[in-house]
C-alpha cells in the first residue's frame, strides 16, 4: 500500500515537473518563432515532449557500491589521505569560554539594541528582546586563522577558529542567564584553497531571536563585528509558558558553527564550529543534584566527529570543491584530533556526541578488544533529553548536526581495558548511507577509551533503574499543514522544486501558531533536514510512530530514501526570518534551503500538500 | 602605461597578496589549462586566458538541449544585463558545451546571437576529452554514475568564483537573475555586505 502511494506520487510529480518545465520555458520570454527555432514548438503550438520536458530522466538503479566501500570514493579525482597511526595522541576537550568582567569590558562600544553600525558592526537588525531579556553575562569571541595540529604525523594546519582552538571554545550557560557574545571576524586575507572571509555564525538549536540566530544572510565582513543575543530562555516564555516558559522544552547539547550561505561547508570544514552546553535546576551539571546526571565537566564530555581528507602528497586539509553531492572524510576526527585516546575512569560518562559533518552519517556502537559491543544508553536525541533512558544494543544513528547524548559506563572493565567508539554504517558516497551495518571489526574506530586504574566514585543515576527526564511536551490541534519534497533535479538540490535565496519569503508562520509540517525524502537521497528556533515532534515516519531515541523532541530529522516524516511545531515568542534546510553540508550550499519567516499574520501552504496520500 | 598594462600591473600587485602555493595546488586540482575555441572562433587557454585573476561565472549548455538549458541562458542574459559593463571589464561569463561534436564555433555563434548574448560572455568548445575532464574537474559531474552519464539532467548550476581569491561557489541556473547577479557580486571583495531584506 504504502508503496502504491510512494509510486503514484512520484508519478504526480514528474506530471508536475514537466508541466513547470513548460511553464519555465514560457517564462522565459522566448517567442513562438525562438521556440520553433530551438525546436521545442510543432506548429500546431503543442511543446515537443522530449526528454528533459517531458517528465523526469528514467530512474537509476540504488546507491552504493557494493561490499565493504570504506576507503573508496566515488568522485574520480579526490584524493586519499596518507597514513596516520590512530591513538597516538590524547583527545583535547574544548576549553570552556570565559565571559568578560562586564559590558564595559567588550572591545568595542557598549552593547545597544540597534546595529550599530557607524562602529563596524555588521548587524542590520534590532535586538527583540535586549531590554526584556538583558545580558548577564557577555563573551568576546575572534575568528582567527591558527595553527592547529590534528595529527602529529601530519603537518600543521592553518585553520579558521573562535579563539584560536577547533572545536572552538564551549560556551556553558543556565536558562535563565541571558548572554551577549560580540563576534569580531578578524580572518587573514588568504583563505589558502577554500572558504570564505565573512560568516553568519548560528547557534543550532537556540530558541533565538532572528537577528542572533546567525541566518545565513546575516553574514559581516572582515574587520566587522556581530553582537549576538542569547536569551537563554525556554520556549513558550511569551506565550504558553509565562513567564520563565516550558520545562519540558529545555535543551541542553547545542552548538555553533558558520552559516555562510553558499560557503557553509567550507567555512565548517576549516574549523568554525563549537559546542553550547545550557544547564537549568534538573539538568544542573552535578550528578549530586536534579536529574543526578554525571558531572560536568569531569565525566560529561562534549565530542565532536567529523571526517576529512588530506592531501596525500602535502598532507595538507582538502576540501573538494568540485563534489556537490556531499564530501566524505576517509580520516575520522573527534575534537580535532585524528582518532585520539581517552582516558576514563571506571564510572559512568555522558558523552555529548556532534556529528559536525560534512556529510557523513554514522552508526556508532562501542566496541571492545574482542570486537564484541557494550551496550549503552541514549539520554538525549538532538541535545534534549528524551523522557526516559533507552538501552541500546544496535548503537546509534547520528545524522549531520545530530546529536545523541549517551551514558557509556566502564565500572566493569579491569584497569589497562581498551574500548572504541566504532562507526559500522557503510557510506559510499554523498548520496547516503547504504545501510550495510559492516562487522566491528571493519569498522571505522574513531577513538580509543582506555580504562585507567583511578579509584573514583560515582553519584550519578543508574540508566537501569529507569530514571524520568522531561516529559515530552503536549501537542495541540495544528492551525496550518505544509509539505516539502526534498528532491535533486538537474544536479540543483531542491525543496519543492525551488531553490533557496536571501529575499525569497518562501511562507510565512504565525507566531504561537501550532503546525503540522510534513517532510518527504526524494530518490535515491538522504538528507538530515534542520529547521531553525523551534523544535519539533516526529509524529509519524512512514506512517508509524517513531522509535523510542525519535520519540522526544528534534532540531534534526533524518529523511532516508523516499521517507514521509510528519512533524508537530509550535512557532513562539520570537518574529523574523529562519531557514530550514539539508544539514549535508554540500546539499545546503547548493541551494537545498528555504526562508520562512516568523510574523503575527502568517500564511497558508497548503496547496503543496495535494499530492499527500 | 595605457589600460591594458595597467590592469595588468594590477593583477600583478594584488595577485602577490595571495597565497601563490595553494593557488597553485587549487589551479592543478580544478583548472586545467586547456585549449578551447570561444564562438568568435578564438583559441583560448582555459586557465592563462578565461580563469586566472578573475571573476568568472561558467555553466554547461548545448545549443540544442531542450530541457533547462533555455532558462538558464535565459536567467544569464538578464543577469549579464543587469551587471552592465562589468561583464567583460572584471567579471567573465562562460558558458561550455556538453556538445563538443555538435557544437562548432559557427553553432555556439549562432546560439548566442539568437539569446541575445553581449560580448564578454563566451561559449567555449573544445576537444571532447578536454570538455570532459573540464565538467568533472568544474564540479558538474556526480559520483552516481547513471545519473551522470544524462545529459539533459546535469547542467542546472552555475559555478561563479573569484580566481585570485580562491572563492568558489555555485547558484543554481533556475535561480531567479537578480540572485545570480546577488551571488556573483560577493565575489568582488570590495562587497561583502549582505542582501538587502
Ligand atoms: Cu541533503
Amino acid at each position: 500500500m504504502a508503496n502504491i502511494s510512494k509510486r503514484n506520487r512520484r508519478r504526480e510529480k514528474e506530471i508536475m515537473d514537466a508541466s513547470k518545465n513548460r511553464r519555465e520555458i514560457i517564462a522565459a520570454q522566448f517567442s513562438r518563432r525562438d521556440l520553433m527555432k530551438m525546436g521545442l514548438l510543432t506548429t500546431a503550438g503543442f511543446l515537443i515532449p522530449k526528454n528533459g520536458l517531458s517528465a523526469r530522466a528514467p530512474q537509476f538503479g540504488g546507491g552504493g557500491f557494493g561490499g565493504n566501500c570504506f576507503g573508496f570514493y566515488g568522485q574520480g579525482g579526490t584524493p586519499v589521505s596518507p597514513p596516520t597511526t590512530p591513538y597516538l595522541e590524547a583527545m583535547p576537550i574544548p576549553p570552556i569560554a570565559q565571559p568578560v568582567l562586564n559590558a564595559d569590558a567588550l572591545t568595542g562600544p557598549l552593547p545597544q539594541a540597534a546595529p550599530n553600525t557607524a562602529a563596524g558592526e555588521g548587524r542590520t537588525r534590532t535586538h527583540q528582546a535586549f531590554t526584556t531579556l538583558p545580558p548577564q553575562k557577555y563573551y568576546e569571541v575572534h575568528q582567527i586563522e591558527a595553527n592547529i595540529s590534528m595529527h602529529p604525523q601530519l603537518p600543521v594546519q592553518k585553520l579558521w577558529t573562535f579563539n584560536g582552538t577547533v572545536p572552538g571554545q564551549t560556551y556553558v550557560s543556565q536558562y535563565g542567564q541571558p548572554n551577549l557574545v560580540r563576534n569580531f571576524n578578524d580572518l587573514p586575507a588568504n583563505n589558502g584553497g577554500f572558504g570564505i572571509q565573512s560568516v553568519s555564525t548560528h547557534l543550532h538549536n537556540g530558541h533565538t531571536p532572528s537577528e542572533s540566530d546567525g541566518f545565513p544572510c546575516d553574514f559581516f565582513g572582515v574587520t566587522k563585528w556581530y553582537d549576538q543575543h542569547y536569551p537563554n530562555v525556554l520556549a513558550g516564555f511569551a506565550s504558553t509558558h509565562p513567564p520563565t516558559g516550558d520545562i519540558n522544552e529545555s535543551m541542553s547539547t547545542l552548538w555553533y558553527h558558520d552559516h555562510r550561505v553558499d560557503f557553509t561547508a567550507q567555512n565548517v570544514y576549516k574549523g568554525l564550529a563549537g559546542f553550547y552546553l545550557l544547564f537549568n535546576q534538573f539538568d544542573t551539571g552535578n550528578e549530586t543534584t536534579g536529574f543526578r546526571l554525571p558531572t560536568f565537566p569531569d565525566f560529561d564530555i562534549p565530542m565532536m566527529f567529523n571526517d576529512k581528507i588530506f592531501d596525500p602528497t602535502t598532507g595538507l586539509l582538502v576540501f573538494d570543491l568540485a563534489n556537490r553531492d556531499g564530501i566524505l572524510g576517509d580520516k575520522f576526527l573527534v575534537n580535532g584530533k585524528i582518532q585520539p585516546f581517552f582516558n576514563v575512569k571506571r564510572r559512568r560518562y555522558r558523552f555529548r556526541w556532534l556529528n559536525g559533518g560534512p556529510s557523513r552519517f554514522y552508526q556508532f556502537y562501542i566496541t571492545k578488544q574482542d570486537n564484541t559491543n557494550h551496550n549503552f544508553w541514549v539520554i538525549a536525541n538532538d541535545g534534549n533529553l528524551l523522557p526516559n533512558p533507552v538501552l541500546t544494543s544496535n548503537g546509534v544513528r547520528i545524522a549531520v548536526a545530530e546529536r545523541m547524548d549517551v551514558i557509556v559506563d566502564f565500572s566493569s572493565f579491569a584497569a589497562g581495558t581498551k574500548l572504541y567508539i566504532n562507526n559500522r554504517l557503510e557510506q559510499c558516497d554523498g548520496a547516503g548511507p547504504t545501510d550495510n551495518i559492516v562487522s566491528a571489526s571493519q569498522g571505522n574506530k574513531v577513538l580509543e577509551f582506555r580504562v585507567t586504574s583511578d579509584a573514583v566514585s560515582d553519584g550519578s543515576v543508574n540508566p537501569a533503574t529507569n530514571p524520568s527526564f522531561y516529559a515530552v511536551p503536549a501537542r495541540e490541534p495544528e492551525d496550518e499543514t505544509r509539505c516539502f519534497k526534498f528532491d535533486r533535479e538537474n544536479g540543483q538540490w531542491v525543496i519543492n522544486d525551488e531553490v533557496f535565496a536571501c529575499d525569497d519569503v518562501r511562507f510565512k508562520v504565525k507566531r504561537n501558531d501550532a503546525e503540522i509540517w510534513n517532510l518527504e525524502g526524494g530518490f535515491n537521497w538522504q538528507h538530515p533536514i534542520h529547521i531553525h528556533f523551534e523544535e519539533h515532534q516526529i509524529v509519524k515516519r512512514n506512517g508509524n510512530t517513531p522509535t523510542l531515541i525519535e520519540r522526544g523532541r528534534k532540531d534534526v530529522v533524518r529523511l532516508g530514501e523516499n521517507d514521509d516524516v510528519e512533524l508537530f511545531f509550535r512557532f513562539r515568542d520570537f518574529v523574523g526570518r529562519y531557514p530550514m534546510h539539508c544539514h549535508n553540508t554540500i546539499h545546503e550550499d547548493h541551494a537545498m534551503m528555504l526562508r520562512f519567516d516568523i510574523d503575527d499574520v502568517g500564511n497558508s501552504n497548503e496547496s503543496d500538500c495535494g499530492r499527500r496520500f | 602605461m595605457n589600460r591594458r598594462s595597467l590592469l595588468a600591473a594590477l593583477a600583478v600587485t594584488r595577485s602577490s597578496r595571495v597565497d601563490d602555493q595553494s593557488r597553485a595546488v587549487t589551479r592543478a586540482r580544478y583548472f586545467p589549462n586547456v585549449e578551447l575555441t570561444t564562438h568568435e572562433g578564438k583559441k583560448v587557454r582555459f586557465y592563462d586566458d578565461l580563469i586566472k585573476d578573475k571573476i568568472v561565472v561558467i555553466n554547461l549548455m548545448y545549443a540544442d538541449c531542450e530541457g533547462i538549458c533555455p532558462t538558464i541562458t535565459a536567467n544569464l542574459v538578464k543577469a549579464q544585463k543587469l551587471l552592465g559593463a562589468r561583464i567583460g571589464r572584471d567579471i567573465f561569463m562562460y558558458s561550455l558545451t556538453l556538445s563538443p561534436e555538435k557544437d562548432t564555433p559557427a553553432a555556439l555563434n549562432h546560439y548566442a546571437k539568437m539569446h541575445g548574448v553581449k560580448p564578454g560572455w563566451q561559449f567555449l568548445t573544445g576537444k571532447p576529452e578536454d570538455i570532459e575532464m573540464l565538467r568533472r574537474s568544474l564540479g558538474f559531474s556526480t559520483g552516481n554514475q547513471k545519473l551522470d552519464k544524462d545529459k539533459t539532467n546535469h547542467i542546472g548550476m552555475v559555478k561563479y568564483g573569484n580566481e585570485r581569491r580562491e572563492w568558489w561557489g555555485m547558484v543554481p541556473g533556475k535561480a531567479k537573475p537578480t540572485w545570480i547577479v546577488e551571488s556573483i557580486l560577493w565575489m568582488d571583495e570590495t562587497n561583502v555586505k549582505p542582501p538587502a531584506g
